[in-house]
């Protein structure tokens, strides 16, 4: 299990679209095996970076509709929303030195 | 080196990669009470079996075994014997001399005796037009992650080896359709896995092609393509691509300081691990340009695993000489 709150087909417009931070979304499901990998890096970067962003999961097994509407065809999907907008997007288990890097310009 | 590394941080052996060659490397030197330090990967741990599905021909598991399970298997066993597991990325190496140096992602540094180099083989690339503009967005590498995502629809995976068809066979489960497109008129892939692949209704083979660009706005709608007989062009509608065509080993990290072959694997002496320094060993796919199975793997972590405890040992006599002949016998 993961400390990241997750966000649901019901609850992604308060929680993301509407959120005054900057957002991360990791978009997983069970039975991806990077998705299992990634989770611990994405808990780092969260706890490093609560102060600039909040950093959520939606399980695309269960929200069908989200990972619909963002047209997600690759898993694990971080997604970056800010006012609403998604302004970044990284595919793929990568480090956090690597999450770092692609997701600076909503982290500082 | 200026600074004094004291003898007591010094690993006998640090292990870098986690897949069978790395974890069967780490049960054998931890049971030979060499304390093994394994930098399993932060996001890679458990390797390239960690993203398959049955693993039908490892020995020992009739009914096979999911490729996770036998991962997570293996650690447990490296750990059972003390193998300090760590998921932890090395960044770079400075393998000369009698001590290693290895950066971790994390900042620390690790020094060791003896490093075992078992890092691996990373999917290839096709290098055509829109192949990376469109990943993430039709184009994938691992079908397990996302063949989820092409429920009832039309998709192609290009390759003739074992991972291409158990890659179609898989998406079989989602996909309506699934093109096979492979650059010759027969597979590489071994008999039971071709004869399912072209048992299966789903599955259409398209022989002697290869795609030469992915197109789509935003999303895989269209792969060009080329025959490898007569030249001719033509296009396949699809709205995925899953690229199987083979691997290169991972070999990024120390190609500056160790020999390589013309295959671009890490030249070993003859049978051994021994890479061209010593004290520094290779297993599994990193040295292994045409076999790539997991139990060769594993084999080849455990040829590495013995070719360090005797390197250790004859360090060790050499060491304990040298000490004996620069001190006066004082009894």
């Amino acid at each position: 299990m993961s400390d990241l709150k997750a966000v649901t087909d019901a609850t992604f417009e308060e929680d993301v679209i509407k959120a005054s931070k900057p957002v991360l979304v990791d978009f997983w499901a069970e039975w991806c095996g990077p998705c299992r990998a990634l989770t611990p890096e994405l808990e780092k970067l969260a706890a490093a970076h609560k102060d600039k962003i909040e950093v959520v999961k939606v399980n695309v097994d269960e929200n069908p509709a989200i990972a619909a509407k963002y047209g997600i065809t690759s898993i694990p999907a971080v997604f970056a929303f800010k006012d609403g907008e998604k302004v970044h997007t990284s595919i793929g288990a990568k480090p956090q030195p690597a999450l770092e890097q692609e997701f600076a310009n909503v982290l500082s | 080196m200026t600074e004094q590394i004291l003898p007591d941080q010094v690993h006998d052996v640090v292990i870098i990669g986690s897949g069978p060659a790395g974890y069967t490397a780490a049960v054998y030197t931890a049971r030979a009470n060499l304390s093994p330090v394994v930098l399993a990967g932060s996001v890679t741990a458990g390797g390239e079996l960690m993203n398959t599905t049955e693993v039908e021909n490892f020995p020992g598991f009739p009914e096979g075994i999911q490729g996770p399970d036998l991962m997570m298997n293996m650690e447990a066993q490296a750990r059972r014997f003390g193998a300090d597991i760590r998921h932890e990325d090395a960044t770079e190496v400075k393998l000369e001399g009698t001590v290693k140096e290895i950066t971790l992602g994390s900042g620390g540094v690790l020094h060791a005796r003896s490093v075992i180099l078992a890092t691996g083989s990373a999917y290839r690339e096709l290098g055509v037009p829109g192949e990376k503009e469109l990943s993430g967005h039709g184009v994938s590498w691992c079908a397990t992650c996302d063949g989820f995502f092409f429920r009832e629809q039309v998709i192609a995976v290009v390759g003739g080896g074992d991972s291409a068809m158990e890659e179609a066979l898989f998406l079989t489960k989602f996909a309506s359709k699934v093109y096979v497109i492979h650059r010759r008129d027969q597979l590489r892939a071994s008999q039971i896995m071709a004869d399912r692949a072209k048992a299966n209704e789903k599955i259409e083979f398209i022989w002697n092609s290869e795609v030469t660009e992915v197109r789509g706005e935003g999303q895989v709608s269209q792969l060009g393509m080329r025959s490898t007989v007569d030249d001719t062009e033509s296009s396949l509608e699809v709205t995925g691509l899953f690229i199987a065509i083979g691997h290169d080993p991972r070999v990024g990290l120390f190609k500056d300081q160790l020999e390589l072959t013309e295959d671009g694997t890490l030249q070993v002496d003859g049978r051994t691990s021994k890479t061209s320094l010593p004290g520094v060993f290779a297993a599994g796919d990193v040295l292994d340009p045409h076999y790539r199975q997991a139990i060769t793997a594993a084999g080849s972590g455990c040829v590495a695993a013995l070719d360090v405890e005797h390197y250790l040992a004859d360090t060790a006599d050499s060491d304990a000489a040298e000490t004996r002949a620069a001190q006066p016998a004082s009894v």
